[in-house]
């Protein structure tokens, strides 16, 4: 019944590109909600209200989709008929590991220093190479059109995502 | 040009009365309910007066029960049939409440939630809630002076999927129609955010008598944006009494406990604590049945070093949340404080000092949440036209389904704004597999056995295939309720199972159903009677959606819709004064149905229009 053709990009009024003007997918995105929102139809019959439930579930998944940097590239890159493979395809290029290898062995250290202030450091750090990445991904998808490169960055991206999450479990652990 | 629209006789276009709706706060140490009057919001007071009832409940061996003040009386002399501080066992198994050996209660540990025995019969979490609900519903109605179309109920934002089952079926239990369940910090953002016309990111630190939760929003015309919630959903005032009360033991030197004198020292501790919220000094003062007596003098210096612990424990809730927000400190606007522990000074110490800037106390800790619900209330009661306001919340803790070896395989993650669905693939590992079984569990941990079990259910049906070949589609749903139903089916044969996850606690919905009606004192009412109001009140609302919607929209169908649709409206108009009630449920089924298309292409519509701006004329179909 509902009209689920449209991609996300199209959803929100947008071109299909993954350097957006993430304030406009905000707005699209509240506009959206603002319509089909489940509080707008708890007086509605029950077809309306299931109606509004799967259409803000819909909106909320592609809003989350094209939030995210690399689940809107991955989504991009879907779009173009490339899987990214995130799962399967852990052949990485040697320096790319050796590098993976030097982070975990910092993020490692300064767990066992219990060392805070060094932990915040690394995910600053983090964030930094994250953010080339991005560009990269950007540059590749929207200038050069190089699907099969960008999907290895996205890879790459996913590992720096993990180690993210590990700097992040570790100042958890030691706030607790 | 557009056309007058008239109404045809008995079809209710009337200009719609006030609906009366209340937001109910169900606390830990008190309850409230609100509602939203000439525009404003105000908490409804009991005929002393008193805003808050104390969420204490006693069953008294004639059969009474008595809610609030009256059984706070007995709250020492028969602490076995006094409840308070139930709602630290909603959703609860016995081994999940802490310090349980404690207290004076005869627990009965059933599959699901803990039980107490009282001297009426075992009573759950859910009916002794129930029953405080019902205290608050019957002061809204004597107060409003009718029935209540619906409430809005808050929960802590870290409640998880079974506290919030067992909250919804309470309010079911004391007959309410629960419109939403609304977590505390977005009720009292919802609160604040009104009043002061604010823009910006916020965090709501409250810290109720039994929960913890920080929640950090973003505030943007009239959109409460929740970017993360985290918490302790056993982590409240309580928690500071007891270490006051533990403090008060260790400095003298009484005799072992009985239950009336446990209670006793509790109640005390709690009236010390609250002294050094005002006074830089007081004194512990009680006398036993022992014939004891306890006189300590307590500064609230001391106080602060005692509960030291507690305020850092809120404080790595406060920092997941904002690493969740991907936001520091420096990045929050103002702290809004909820909650009655948070008037404790060396607590906003601590949140200022935290958050670098002084936190917001304008509005009343104890009320802001209630006055918050009401508001949100009164908007889906179809009061308001609330267009100018929106909740965007989210779901406190990931969900996540067993998989093999005991591990946990997320399926949503927390923070995710709801209502929100994730599908997940699964197949078989045998040949000729028929069954699969599934294990749903809420938590951030790795291992099942550190998450909380939600449900188990079981597909069955799958036709044999060959290992690794059956295609098992399982599908979360959240909805905006933050409640989990979950759906498992396989593609190939289109098997399906699923279920609706809920604790269980020894009422079956049936019976929950059962109780419903027997509690109904309609000694003389007739059921008849009743099924046909209650179906007329149907009909005359779908009626009126359904008007409503084709004076607006109509130029989306086609003229052969258009005709379906009067016809069906045509077809429960003339139902509707008949005395049949279930010729008006089947007439208001047809038009249901006969009204979807039109429902969607409404939504498509309006989806449409809120991204040009445009209004709909311009659009066509």
């Amino acid at each position: 019944m509902i009209d689920f053709s449209k991609n996300h990009f199209q959803l929100f009024g947008l071109e299909p590109a993954f350097q957006l003007d993430l304030a406009r997918v905000e707005q699209s995105y509240r506009d959206i909600q603002a319509q089909v929102h489940p509080d707008k139809f708890s007086h509605a019959p029950d077809a309306e209200r299931r109606l509004s439930m799967q259409w803000s579930t819909h909106v909320n998944e592609a809003y989350q989709t094209l939030k995210q940097p690399i689940s809107r590239a991955r989504y991009l890159l879907k779009l173009h008929g490339v899987d990214t493979q995130d799962e399967t395809n852990t052949a990485m290029p040697t320096d790319f590991l050796m590098e993976q290898m030097e982070w975990r062995e910092a993020i490692g250290e300064a767990k066992g220093a219990a060392d805070a202030p060094e932990l915040d450091h690394l995910g600053a750090k983090l964030r930094q190479a994250m953010h080339h990445l991005q560009d990269e991904v950007g540059q590749r998808l929207d200038q050069q059109h190089d699907y099969p490169g960008a999907a290895e960055a996205v890879r790459k991206l996913r590992f720096l995502e993990k180690l993210r999450e590990e700097i992040n479990d570790a100042l958890e652990t030691l706030e607790a | 040009m557009a056309l007058l629209q008239i109404a045809e006789p008995g079809m209710s276009t009337a200009p719609h009365q006030h609906r009366l709706a209340v937001g109910i706060d169900l606390g830990t140490t008190n309850s409230l309910v609100a509602t939203v009057r000439s525009g404003m919001s105000l908490v409804l007071s009991d005929d002393d007066g008193y805003p808050l009832l104390p969420s204490i409940v006693r069953y008294s061996e004639s059969g009474g029960v008595e809610v609030g003040y009256s059984a706070l009386a007995y709250q020492c002399s028969d602490p076995q049939n006094t409840i308070i501080s139930v709602k630290r066992f909603m959703g609860r198994g016995l081994k999940d409440i802490p310090h349980s050996h404690e207290m004076p209660y005869k627990f009965v540990d059933a599959p699901g939630m803990v039980q107490i025995k009282t001297s009426v019969g075992v009573k759950s979490p859910v009916e002794i809630s129930a029953d405080i609900l019902k205290a608050l519903r019957a002061r809204a109605e004597k107060a409003l002076g009718g029935e209540l179309v619906g409430a809005v109920i808050t929960v802590p934002a870290y409640f998880d999927d079974a506290q919030r089952q067992a909250t919804k079926d309470a309010a079911r239990l004391a007959g309410l129609n629960v419109l939403r369940l609304l977590n505390e910090p977005t009720a009292a953002a919802v609160a604040y955010g009104l009043d002061n016309a604010s823009e910006g990111v916020y965090a709501v630190y409250d810290l109720g008598g039994g929960t913890f939760d920080i929640s950090i929003l973003r505030l943007q015309k009239g959109v409460f944006e929740v970017l993360a919630t985290s918490g302790d959903s056993a982590l409240g005032g309580d928690d500071f009494d007891r270490r006051v009360f533990c403090w008060a033991l260790e400095q003298s030197t009484l005799s072992p406990l009985n239950a009336q004198d446990t209670r006793l020292l509790m109640a005390k501790a709690r009236e010390v604590k609250e002294d050094l919220t005002y006074h830089g000094d007081t004194r512990f003062t009680a006398m036993l049945s022992t014939g004891e007596m306890m006189d300590q003098p307590i500064t609230s210096h001391t106080l602060a070093e005692l509960t030291e612990g507690l305020v850092k424990k809120t404080l790595t809730p406060t920092r997941k949340a904002l690493r969740d927000a991907g936001l520091t400190p420096e990045d929050i606007k103002g702290v809004v404080m909820v909650g009655g522990a948070t008037r404790m000074p060396h607590i906003q110490r601590a949140v200022a000092e935290f958050f670098k800037q002084t936190p917001l106390t304008n509005l009343d800790p104890d009320k802001v949440v209630a006055l918050g619900a009401a508001i949100q209330a009164d908007i889906l009661a179809g009061n308001k036209r609330g267009e100018e306001m929106l909740l965007l919340d989210v779901i406190p803790l990931s969900l996540g389904i067993e998989t093999m070896g005991g591990l946990v395989e997320k399926v949503i993650p927390r923070n995710a704004t709801i209502p929100t669905a994730r599908g997940q693939n699964f197949t078989t590992y045998k040949d000729g597999q028929t069954a699969m079984s599934f294990h749903v569990v809420q938590g951030e941990r790795e291992l099942v056995s550190d998450c909380r079990s939600l449900a188990r259910f079981e597909l069955r049906g799958i036709p044999p295939m060959v290992a690794g070949a059956a295609r098992i589609r399982l599908t979360f749903q959240v909805d905006a309720d933050g409640l989990l139903s979950v759906s498992a089916r396989e593609q190939n044969s289109g098997v399906e199972a699923a279920i609706t996850v809920k604790p269980s606690y020894g009422l079956s919905d049936d019976e929950i159903t059962n109780m419903l009606a027997a509690s109904r004192d309609h000694a003389n009412d007739d059921k008849l009677a009743r099924a046909l109001k209650e179906q007329q009140v149907e009909a005359n609302a779908i009626l009126e959606a359904v008007a409503g919607a084709m004076a607006t929209d109509s130029a989306l169908l086609a003229p052969d819709e258009r005709a379906a649709i009067e016809a069906s409206m045509d077809a429960l108009t003339q139902t509707l004064n008949g005395a049949d009630h279930r010729a008006i449920k089947t007439a208001i089924e047809s038009l249901n149905q006969a009204s979807e298309a039109f429902a969607a292409k409404r939504m498509d519509a309006s989806i449409r229009r809120a991204l040009t701006g445009q209004k709909l004329a311009d659009i066509g179909t």
